[in-house]
């Protein structure tokens, strides 16, 4: 095939979706002077070109549908019929240049069936449009004549489609004339010049007119004049990333000798050299990026012809489609995209009669979007029907025995809905011929899956059903977190890294156990927690270390998971290269890379390892995460289920607790009748759950520590059993003191405890002083910040918010203001940029010492980009407010403070 | 097998893997390196050793040791590896040490015993009688997708 044949095919495949996007624009919007216009410049292309190569039957079929479009053009109205018409014209061009694609010529065939309805369309329209042209007729009576001889032609040339060229080129020249001024003025002035341009140089290489009529496409598409483009081929571009791949695996090699010899006359140039390639990458890798909509740009007809098929009326709305993501990416995700909004359209929107029965509008809508989230692109697919039918997916789910009818009982509606996508699981009670909702959502899934991304679903029956799928924007080259495991090294991609934090013994930050499980406490919150080395089964045999170690707490969708490793070292860019088939496996694995030192290290793949960690976990998040959306119709609660006294279960809401302790019995001692320990340097009285229930005799005790305004109380239980997540309902009240009632949690009933009668048991005063303290106690803040002029400013504005504030004018200052213990602080707020010690490090020594631990702080600066803050909350900042936002900062001080009062 | 049908005589490069001499046919083999710095790869076959950087490419090394059922010896370190390729993927088979290249014509080629360990039938296209010892010829494709069939299992 020669390379303009080549070149007019790419031109005219582009050039023939744009069409059937745009047509199905025009049928929406047939007054759109300018959308035609555009639809028929583009025909009008594809015809001159196709006679200038001599490809008759496409001519033909162009020229048929270009003169129907005239007569749009000229005022006749526009049919559906005649718009289906046109499309299934454009179906037939797009078959006949696949076959000249493969064969290098044009198929034998016929198509006078097309052409004489196209003809008839044309006669019909002709007739009729008199009126409808009304308004927009009087400038052009030049060009209703010129129409008038195309229609007569348009006879000849279906009779001898072959003969083209002096006829063409006539018609031609007549139709610039007459066409481009009066009928479209707006949309077809910039193209008058390459229009001529090109009838003048009919006689030249034919591929020259076709260039500059699609260089005017553009022009008018864009409305950015003179944008210049290369087609490069995408071998090339493929080719060029291999090269900077490995360009940057060796500079990563250099580095790391430059780093192992500190005085190295190399580190200059290799500085500029670093950033020259790091340049280059991101050069390369905005070559690769393409914009989603090129993925879409097929949908519009789909959900036209499918909402014709079924009798629906379907909306499109497509948002953010300039969004732009790798093009490796793209075509992964191309189909996934089809197949769901074929989905939506087929199952998730009902009939038009329905739709009016349940008080919707009777067109329903399919809302694509797409916006970029980190380095993610998160992409949502929703729909306004009938959402998903969680009795049928039940009914399914037993029938195709994945879960028991028991299981299925304890299981929310999210997660009975994610069993959509289990492979070959259908529910459409008739499968039809587009598709049976669920057939295929598991290939979704594993092409999601695939290339590193996630997806959800959310569904509220009547209501429609939304998918969101996250994935990277490139998979070629990451930065990744490198970790060290029982001596072995391995990459976490950063992109699901959140934070890191260390845990050690005697910090605010250890590890806890539940049973086996361990869980971290992070800002008031549990992360459950899996060691690397258990995980891949690397432990050696050595005991873990259980109480110290890294945390890399990370996070895959809704669900976040911390990874226990020995060692972080540093990030680093890493080139992904795929593994070995023999390995590809191990879940726990995405792919390989080799370090700058030239080591191999494996990948860690964190979906894997959150499905490693267990389907209860994302789906509790999930749930969670749903819950939150949906408002609090069924509000989940983190309860800490014990025993005590009996066998029975009993539960608190976890949010109450303060900590769980574990003191040794020999600690315990007695006062007046009852049992006191020494807690943080102070006495707490241990109050039993049941008053028949005795204290441990030997080894420890453990208790529920539950604080407030500096007191605390230890409630005496027998074990603590597991804290689970659930709907707090309850079903029975009680008429024992101390017990709220009994609920239903993971399946057993199990008694709820009434703290508040027990906190009176320990402090008689306790909830009297808690009343005074918010009503009449004003709450002491120190204030820090190296400015006197801010200290000024903000102190009025703290003080008319009932605060007692003290400044400090740096961050040793404060501290020896805190350590004296003269004042006892209820929120400190930090200034951060400040000279000797920043806000960050003062943040880290305060929370080093346990006396302020536990301290609210809150970050006060102007830098507020994500890093910063992240800085702070790594830091162990509550809060992060932008320096010069007052009502910012009086609002953290009211979240904090409320935050700690519920905490309490 | 094909190689031993072609002209008559083919080129073998034989390696020692657990004190037996093993033959792979020469057009299959790529190099002949020594195995540095190999990466663990946990949860993987314990037939594979690891992975490694050869050049700039990763290599999967498949110990052949383990492979043929002679346990890994703990100390010693594999000394030699022999690098082929399949599929566009590149591995590594952990031998012993290797030893000249043998042209060896048809004349001295039997099939496998039947008695044969099954472990080694498996990858095994046959045994050739040399003067004073068998060489075992090391089917490179059964060598590679023994890892699959176990996997399976």
């Amino acid at each position: 095939m020669d390379d303009l044949l080549r070149e007019f095919l790419t031109e005219t495949n582009e050039s023939l979706d744009v069409v059937d996007v745009e047509l199905v624009r025009f049928e929406q919007d047939p007054n759109n002077a300018a959308i035609l216009g555009n639809i028929f410049r583009l025909v009008h292309t594809i015809k001159g070109t196709c006679g200038f190569l001599g490809l008759p039957r496409l001519e033909a079929l162009a020229h048929a549908a270009e003169t129907l479009m005239g007569k749009y053009r000229d005022g006749a109205p526009v049919t559906g019929d005649g718009v289906s018409l046109i499309l299934f014209t454009i179906d037939r061009l797009k078959e006949i240049l696949g076959d000249l694609e493969a064969a290098g010529s044009e198929p034998e065939g016929d198509d006078g069936d097309l052409i004489s309805q196209l003809e008839d369309m044309s006669m019909a329209a002709e007739t009729a449009p008199a009126e409808a042209a009304a308004p927009k007729a009087e400038p052009k009576t030049e060009p209703k004549q010129a129409t008038g001889t195309v229609a007569e032609q348009t006879l000849e040339r279906a009779l001898r489609p072959g003969e083209v060229s002096l006829d063409e080129l006539e018609r031609a020249f007549r139709e610039t004339e007459a066409e481009t001024p009066p009928a479209l003025p707006e949309v077809a002035a910039p193209s008058v010049t390459p229009a001529k341009a090109e009838k003048v140089e009919v006689k030249k290489p034919a591929a020259r007119p076709a260039k500059a009529a699609v260089a005017e496409d553009d022009s008018g598409e864009t409305g950015v004049k003179g944008q210049q483009t290369l087609r490069v081929n995408v071998d090339t571009l493929e080719q060029l990333m291999t090269m900077v791949s490995e360009l940057v695996l060796t500079r990563n090699q250099l580095l790391e000798i430059v780093r192992r010899h500190e005085d190295s006359e190399f580190k200059v140039p290799l500085q500029r050299l670093s950033n020259v390639t790091a340049e280059l990458q991101d050069g390369v890798m905005k070559t690769r990026m393409q914009p989603i909509g090129n993925a879409w740009q097929k949908l519009p007809r789909i959900v036209r012809d499918l909402g014709n098929e079924l009798g629906k009326q379907i909306e499109l709305e497509m948002h953010g489609a300039e969004t732009e993501l790798d093009r490796q990416v793209l075509d992964l995700i191309k189909d996934p995209l089809t197949h769901m909004v074929r989905n939506s359209a087929d199952h998730g929107l009902e009939p038009p009669e329905q739709r009016r029965l349940a008080g919707k509008p009777e067109k329903g809508t399919i809302k694509l979007s797409a916006y970029h989230e980190g380095g993610h692109i998160v992409i949502a697919i929703s729909d306004d029907g009938r959402g998903l039918n969680t009795d049928r997916i039940k009914k399914k789910i037993l029938e195709q025995g994945l879960a028991s009818e028991s299981e299925i009982e304890k299981m929310t509606e999210a997660q009975i809905h994610k069993f959509i996508f289990a492979p070959g699981f259908s529910t459409a009670a008739a499968v039809t011929s587009v598709s049976g909702r669920g057939v295929g959502m598991d290939v979704v899934r594993t092409n999601i899956d695939q290339i590193g991304g996630t997806i959800d679903l959310k569904s509220v029956q009547g209501e429609g059903a939304t998918v969101t799928i996250k994935i990277p924007l490139t998979l070629a080259i990451v930065s990744a977190l490198i970790v060290e495991s029982a001596g072995d090294r391995f990459a976490i991609p950063q992109l699901s890294v959140i934070e890191l934090v260390r845990a050690q013994q005697n910090s605010e930050h250890r590890i806890e156990r539940i049973k086996d499980t361990p869980v971290l406490r992070l800002r008031n919150k549990l992360l459950p927690l899996v060691h690397l080395r258990q995980l891949l089964g690397i432990a050696g045999g050595e005991p873990l270390d259980e109480t110290n170690g890294f945390i890399v707490v990370t996070q895959v969708g809704s669900q976040t998971f911390g990874i226990v490793v020995d060692q972080v070292f540093h990030t680093e860019e890493i080139v992904v290269k795929p593994m070995s088939s023999k390995l590809r496996h191990i879940t726990m694995f995405s792919g390989t890379t080799i370090l700058g030192d030239g080591s191999v290290i494996m990948i860690i793949d964190p979906n894997g390892i959150a499905s490693a960690i267990g389907t209860d976990v994302s789906a509790q998040a999930a749930e969670t995460e749903a819950n939150a959306s949906r408002g609090n119709e069924r509000q989940l609660i983190s309860m800490l289920v014990f025993r005590a006294g009996s066998r029975e279960q009993k539960a608190v809401p976890l949010s109450l607790v303060t900590r769980l302790e574990e003191v040794a019995v020999d600690k315990i001692e007695q006062a007046h009748g009852r049992h006191l320990v020494q807690y943080r340097g102070a006495l707490m009285p241990l109050v039993p759950v049941s008053g028949h229930m005795q204290l441990k005799s030997e080894g420890s005790q453990p208790l529920l520590v539950f604080s407030d305004a500096g007191r605390s109380m230890g409630l005496v239980v027998d074990e603590i059993v597991d804290i689970v997540e659930d709907a707090l309902n309850i079903e029975v009240s009680a008429d024992v003191p101390g017990m709220l009632g009994s609920a239903v949690i993971k399946g057993q009933a199990t008694e709820i405890l009434d703290i508040g009668h027990y906190l009176p048991l320990a402090f008689e005063d306790w909830f009297k002083r808690k009343e005074m303290r918010i009503e009449a106690l004003t709450r002491k803040l120190l204030f820090i910040d190296d400015s006197p002029f801010f200290r000024n400013m903000l102190t009025p504005v703290l003080k008319a918010a009932g605060y007692e504030v003290v400044t400090a004018s740096a961050g040793s200052e404060a501290l020896e203001i805190l350590k004296a213990g003269d004042n006892k602080f209820d929120v400190v707020v930090s200034d951060i940029e400040m000279p000797e010690m920043n806000g960050f490090e003062f943040a880290e020594a305060l929370r080093a010492d346990k006396r302020f631990a536990s301290t609210p702080v809150i970050a006060l600066s102007s830098l507020t980009n994500p890093a910063a803050i992240e800085r702070a909350r790594v830091a162990g900042f509550h809060d992060y407010v932008a320096k010069f936002d007052r009502q910012g900062l009086i609002a953290a001080l009211k979240e904090t403070a409320n935050e700690f009062a519920q905490a309490a | 097998m094909q190689q031993t049908t072609s002209d008559d005589v083919t080129e073998y490069v034989t390696v020692l893997i657990g004190g037996q001499l093993f033959g792979l046919p020469i057009s299959r083999v790529q190099d002949v390196f020594m195995p540095d710095r190999l990466t663990r790869v946990p949860l993987a076959h314990p037939d594979i050793a690891g992975v490694l950087n050869l050049r700039g490419r990763i290599v999967t090394a498949i110990d052949m040791r383990v492979r043929l059922g002679l346990g890994r010896d703990k100390d010693a370190k594999p000394a030699m590896a022999v690098g082929i390729e399949s599929r566009g993927e590149s591995y590594g088979l952990l031998i012993d040490s290797v030893g000249e290249v043998l042209k060896l014509s048809n004349d001295s080629f039997e099939q496998n015993p039947i008695n044969l360990d099954p472990r080694w039938s498996r990858v095994s296209a046959g045994v050739h009688r040399l003067d004073g010892q068998l060489m075992v010829i090391l089917d490179v494709d059964s060598v590679l997708a023994m890892g699959g069939e176990q996997m399976a299992a």
